[in-house]
């Protein structure tokens, strides 16, 4: 599955987003590097998803440019530039009227190649059965549901996947459990994986870099263990205070046990 | 044989031409309305501005709708110079289409709009293209929305449909119309039932389309679009014109009209002709349905034509009105005066005898002193009609108040007081059986009204048809006819027009 090139790497270029008079996104410059698992933090409307979705033009920037491996993302047609990338978000999105297989196989079906044979194996990497392939969403739980949704982002073979808040309506099991597959495919596929969440804890467990958005703006950006150490400034230190104080309490309780 | 076995003889052929016209209807409210749900839903303005013109266009009446479509349609007729057909089918096509949109056109726009916007987004950012998020994604999950609004626009065009009669084209309203006019129940209830009949089957058969595809399910949904297939072909089978054309003849709204039709059809059909009925047609369109030919014959009446076709107001002896109308006739496409009837059918103004001789009302002159004390019953036209106004300016009439009525509820508001005087026809067969009283006309206001028969000039020179008519020349009198229109008109043991129009004919020894 590896297919030996390596994932891309992407460049923000002053990237910008306006809506009115009001910026979602302050000209943000970052470099980020072929095979790297991002998680992208911040609070609500600190710009974090709006960012993300600039890399496949669900947001078109209003300035700026975003770059794949030096290519603008805009030098193609947003439909082929999405087909080779994975999008998974909270809200999954799985086409109610689609079996799961069909579901799963609709990126390679909207490319002109389908490939049954790429189901059962999507199926086989998210750890799901087979039979699963002929029923419909709504059959399914949500922890399934999300599992779908990753087969269905990956079964193109995109070596870049973008993920919008993926976990964030599952309960606390299926949530570990799936940010653990999520994390193994990311390695085993060879993958540069981007991660949006609010969840500092899943952020730090998760990825090798972390990015702290606030305003619109990137405000903290070092790997986890900088992060858990202090050293990425204030308002990255008032979000992983919160995981830091969990679990001293966790501890303590243990302890007491 | 029952009556309501003769109507339901009669429903076979105008519910094949009911249910052509309806699905014409709905499948071009479909046509469309398709394009304009794709607009809308990627221009939202574009959307609102068309849900609120269909809605308005739903605020008007459908029998309103229909009308309007006539003078459109003339006038848009003259503008290309052709010769578009103003009535019948193309009329009423073109109203209940636009009747059809609204449902269509709103459950298409709200089932797209309802979508579930992750269901979008997802569409979005697997990298469809514009067509492709269409056509998997949107048109699949908004079809069944889709199809219920079809299925309203299929029960509302059918039920609309039976006003298409109005406008010369065949439709189970036919039935309908005809039964209230002659109080024929049973002709009404045929023609209501099959329409019932006709807009459930077909709401059955759409909402088996819906299942098959709200559940994706293909046997259903084909087992029902075969069906509809299979009855079109049959409806249109069953209309195929074969052999000779025949010849349409056209009635107005009320018995004699209907008994007279029926006289001159049978006479045709004994002549080798085939022969249809055009019957309710307003008194405004039949006299252009003559000259653009959708009708061929039928009886007018010379004041009629005299006032609203010719717009003349200076009165001439009967004779000399009759030749004038003859010589402008032939000016209006050829059309042909054949015959007067003999008898006349004039406005008459009709009283109580006793409130008349307690007015001491004997004349239209009389009446001019205490009309500002009655009330005037008329039927649906007459208010709006050159005669009256020509008869109320020249004996200077002020009524209390003016209340239409539809021609059999005239006599019974008469009847019962709730009109002191009423505007009658002098053939009708109640003013004798009633013993109602005559307003006496001493300064000839009111024009004299011989029938005429009047055929299309594609007719005029056809002397197998005009010899099989030739006998009915002044061959009518007033009082045969009265009686004809009585049998029809009575409240008890009434006749069809069909059985009425033998009867004359054996009274006035054509048989």
């Amino acid at each position: 599955m590896h297919n030996g090139c390596m994932p891309p790497a992407i460049t923000f270029d002053a990237v910008s987003k306006l809506y009115g008079e009001a910026a979602a996104v302050r000209s943000v410059s970052l470099e980020i590097a072929s095979g790297s698992f991002i998680a992208l933090v911040g609070s609500s409307g600190s710009g974090k998803s709006t960012l993300l979705k600039t890399i496949n033009r669900l947001v078109p920037p209003s300035a700026g440019r975003v770059l794949l491996d030096g290519v603008d993302v805009a030098a193609q047609p947003s439909a082929l530039l999405r087909r080779s990338i994975g999008y998974v978000f909270q809200n999954i999105g799985l086409f109610p009227h689609l079996t799961v297989g069909r579901n799963i196989g609709i990126g390679l079906e909207l490319a002109g190649r389908p490939d049954p044979a790429r189901v059962a194996e999507m199926l086989d990497l998210v750890d799901l059965p087979h039979g699963i392939a002929t029923r419909l969403p709504a059959e399914l739980s949500g922890g399934q549901q999300q599992r779908v949704g990753v087969a269905r982002a990956l079964a193109p073979g995109p070596r870049l996947l973008l993920m919008d808040e993926p976990f964030g309506a599952l309960d606390p099991i299926t949530r570990d459990a799936l940010g653990r597959k999520v994390r193994d495919l990311h390695e085993r596929l060879g993958l540069t994986t981007i991660m949006v969440t609010h969840d500092m804890a899943e952020a730090l467990l998760l990825a090798s870099r972390v990015l702290v958005m606030a305003k619109g703006g990137i405000v903290a950006d070092a790997t986890p263990a900088d992060l858990l150490a202090g050293k990425a400034g204030p308002e990255a230190e008032a979000l992983v205070a919160v995981p830091r104080e969990q679990m001293r309490r966790l501890m303590a309780l243990d302890r007491e046990a | 044989m029952s009556g309501f076995e003769a109507a339901l003889g009669r429903v076979p052929l105008l519910l094949a031409q009911h249910f052509l016209l309806s699905a014409a209807a709905i499948a071009l409210g479909l046509a469309f309305s398709l394009p304009l749900i794709l607009v809308s839903v990627r221009r939202p303005a574009i959307g609102r501005l068309a849900l609120a013109l269909a809605g308005l266009v739903q605020t008007i009446p459908a029998l309103a709708l229909l009308a309007l479509f006539y003078p459109l349609l003339l006038l848009f007729s003259a503008t290309v110079g052709g010769r578009l057909p103003a009535l019948g089918f193309l009329p009423s096509l073109l109203a209940l289409t636009l009747y059809a949109v609204l449902p269509i056109l709103r459950n298409g726009v709200t089932g797209l709009a309802g979508l579930d916007p992750a269901v979008i987004e997802a569409a979005e950012g697997m990298g469809m293209t514009s067509w492709q998020k269409l056509r998997l994604v949107e048109a699949p999950l908004a079809l069944p929305m889709l199809m219920a609004g079809i299925r309203t626009a299929a029960v509302w065009t059918v039920g609309a449909a039976t006003l298409a009669t109005t406008v010369g084209q065949a439709s189970l309203g036919d039935l309908i119309f005809a039964g209230l006019q002659t109080q024929d129940w049973a002709l009404v209830l045929a023609g209501c039932l099959a329409a019932a009949a006709l807009a459930m089957t077909m709401d059955g058969l759409l909402g088996w389309v819906e299942h098959g595809l709200r559940h994706r399910k293909r046997r259903p949904a084909l087992t029902a679009a075969v069906v509809i297939v299979a009855a079109l072909l049959l409806s249109a089978v069953a209309l195929w014109p074969r052999g000779e054309r025949t010849i349409v003849i056209g009635a107005k709204n009320f018995s004699e009209q209907f008994i007279l039709a029926r006289l001159i059809g049978h006479r045709l059909e004994r002549a080798g002709y085939r022969v249809e009925y055009r019957e309710g047609l307003g008194s405004a369109v039949i006299f252009s349905a003559l000259q653009s030919g959708d009708v061929d014959l039928y009886v007018d009446y010379a004041g009629t034509l005299w006032g609203s076709e010719m717009r003349r107001h200076d009165r001439l002896p009967r004779a000399a009105m009759i030749a004038a109308i003859g010589d402008w006739a032939r000016r209006q496409n050829g059309v042909r005066l054949l015959a007067p009837l003999g008898f006349e059918n004039a406005y008459a103004f009709a009283m109580q005898p006793a409130r008349a001789r307690s007015l001491g009302v004997a004349s239209l002159a009389d009446l001019t002193r205490v009309a500002p004390r009655l009330t005037l019953g008329s039927d649906l036209e007459f208010l709006d009609r050159p005669e009256w106004r020509d008869v109320r300016d020249s004996y200077g009439l002020r009524f209390a108040t003016t209340q239409p009525y539809a021609p059999t509820f005239l006599y019974r508001a008469l009847g019962s007081g709730r009109a002191d005087v009423i505007s009658a026809f002098s053939s009708d067969g109640r003013i004798a059986a009633d013993r109602l009283t005559l307003l006496t006309d001493p300064r000839g206001a009111i024009p004299g009204y011989d029938a005429l028969l009047l055929v299309d000039g594609a007719h005029a020179g056809d002397t197998r048809l005009t010899d099989a008519l030739a006998p009915l020349a002044r061959r009518i009198s007033l009082s045969a006819m009265q009686e004809a229109n009585y049998r029809v008109d009575r409240d008890a043991a009434k006749q069809s027009p069909d059985a009425a129009a033998r009867w004359l004919a054996r009274r006035i020894g054509l048989e």
